[in-house]
């Protein structure tokens, strides 16, 4: 690892002003991605802005909406009884990232902020149409994602927390890479204040995508069946040594039926 | 340099590091415990699992300054003072769960916080799961999760 200057800032306004700049600046959250990136030279950042004091952790769930706080780590979201009761495929998705040991320090901002093409909390923000807010902004799921590793984060600019609408029903299903348990293909389908919408991960070339397809068929009927007949082209799938394109358009049918199963 | 002041097995350090030392690197070259060990380096085996705050993490993973004001323990913290083995540890002697004993502080250390986190007991199947994060090349994993299943009624007793 190349050495870099270290801040733990104690206000958010400290911390935007250490990353403004300074485009080699990084923001450190859990470390689950910035770290193994540091060890193998992949970046080089001038300093690392440790975002752990600013006092961005924590849950807050309405009747109708649960606010998780940016820093708030995997593990935490899992055994929320909170959030267990308003969104359970919430909790459930933050108990199956990565291992024991990764969710104890990987955070849903961390997440949101890498937007890696296979993590699993970019479905869950684009199926159910959450609110990520920053320290200058709100902005829509549908706004947010644009692309493999890319998002509408200007420099700078730090993940305050994520609001996500109660569906009434919803689920995430994901088929793991055996060896990184990854997903190859996951899929969150919910049915909720936004509609019926349908968030596929690690599949697709450019990240997070909405399967209209599926949206449609299940807008019309709520269930597995309905989607009989209903395919995705493999034309922007990922392709590797795990799963060709057309293997993985064929994986997001079969999940996405699961998924529907599995919110009943 | 940044300096950390934490205390590990109960015993408070203050040391000089630098932004990119990893907790692994302090506890092993600045505090001579090298119980835990570096195995893949790529946060994935586990061999460097120790407690922070009373959670397990991967310290592979974690940045030293991260660990500033907080208390770690790491293997050689379990055992009493006078010796007598944590009931996980003697667990793992009962039950053979290891063979070249690479991987077993970082397995032992992820045992005990999984066990401890979850009293309504585990199941063979939910033992598996929760080493998911550790890796372990000789055993086959049967007699270490026979080993974690046997410490539970131990560890819930106390």
């Amino acid at each position: 690892m190349y050495d870099f200057g270290y801040t733990k800032p104690s206000s958010l306004a400290d911390a935007v002003a250490a990353l403004a700049g300074d485009d080699e600046a990084k923001a450190l959250a859990g470390g689950q991605t910035l770290i193994p990136v540091l060890k193998q030279r992949l970046n080089k950042p001038t300093k690392v802005v440790d975002l752990s004091k600013l006092g961005l952790s924590g849950i807050t769930v309405t009747g109708d909406s649960v606010t998780i706080g940016a820093m708030t780590n995997h593990a935490t979201v899992a055994a929320s009884a909170d959030v267990k009761r308003a969104i359970p495929a919430l909790a459930a998705l933050a108990g199956g990232i990565g291992d024991i040991q990764v969710r104890n320090r990987g955070t849903i901002g961390g997440s949101m902020a890498n937007n890696d093409p296979s993590a699993c909390y970019p479905s869950a923000v684009l199926a159910l149409g959450a609110t990520i807010t920053t320290n200058k902004r709100s902005i829509s799921a549908d706004d947010y994602f644009q692309g493999m590793f890319t998002t509408a984060l200007e420099a700078g600019e730090v993940i305050t927390s994520v609001t996500f609408p109660v569906p009434a029903k919803a689920a995430y299903i994901k088929f793991k890479n055996p060896a990184s348990r990854y997903a190859m293909v996951g899929v969150f389908v919910a049915n909720g204040p936004k509609g019926v919408r349908v968030a596929v991960t690690g599949a697709g070339q450019g990240g997070v995508f909405r399967h209209t397809g599926a949206e449609a068929a299940l807008s019309k009927s709520w269930s597995p069946a309905s989607l009989d007949g209903v395919s995705i082209s493999p034309d922007n799938m990922n392709s590797d040594i795990h799963a060709s394109a057309p293997y993985r358009a064929h994986l997001v049918g079969v999940v996405t039926k699961r998924a529907v199963a599995a919110a009943g | 340099m940044p300096q950390v002041t934490l205390t590990v097995n109960g015993k408070t350090s203050t040391v000089e590091v630098e932004g990119r030392t990893l907790l692994v690197e302090l506890l092993r070259e600045k505090l001579g415990l090298t119980g835990t060990h570096v195995g893949c380096d790529t946060s994935q085996c586990g061999a460097c699992v120790v407690h922070v705050d009373g959670n397990s993490v991967k310290s592979c993973t974690m940045l030293a300054v991260q660990a500033d004001g907080s208390s770690v323990t790491t293997i050689e913290g379990l055992a009493k003072a006078d010796g007598t083995l944590h009931p996980m540890q003697e667990m793992f002697r009962e039950h053979h769960a290891l063979q070249c004993g690479f991987c077993t502080p970082g397995m032992v250390m992820a045992a005990v916080d999984l066990v401890a986190k979850n009293p309504q007991g585990l199941s063979e199947e939910q033992i598996r799961h929760g080493l998911e994060g550790n890796l372990c090349r000789c055993t086959g994993y049967h007699n270490i999760v026979k080993a974690i299943d046997a410490a539970q009624p131990l560890m819930h007793a106390k």
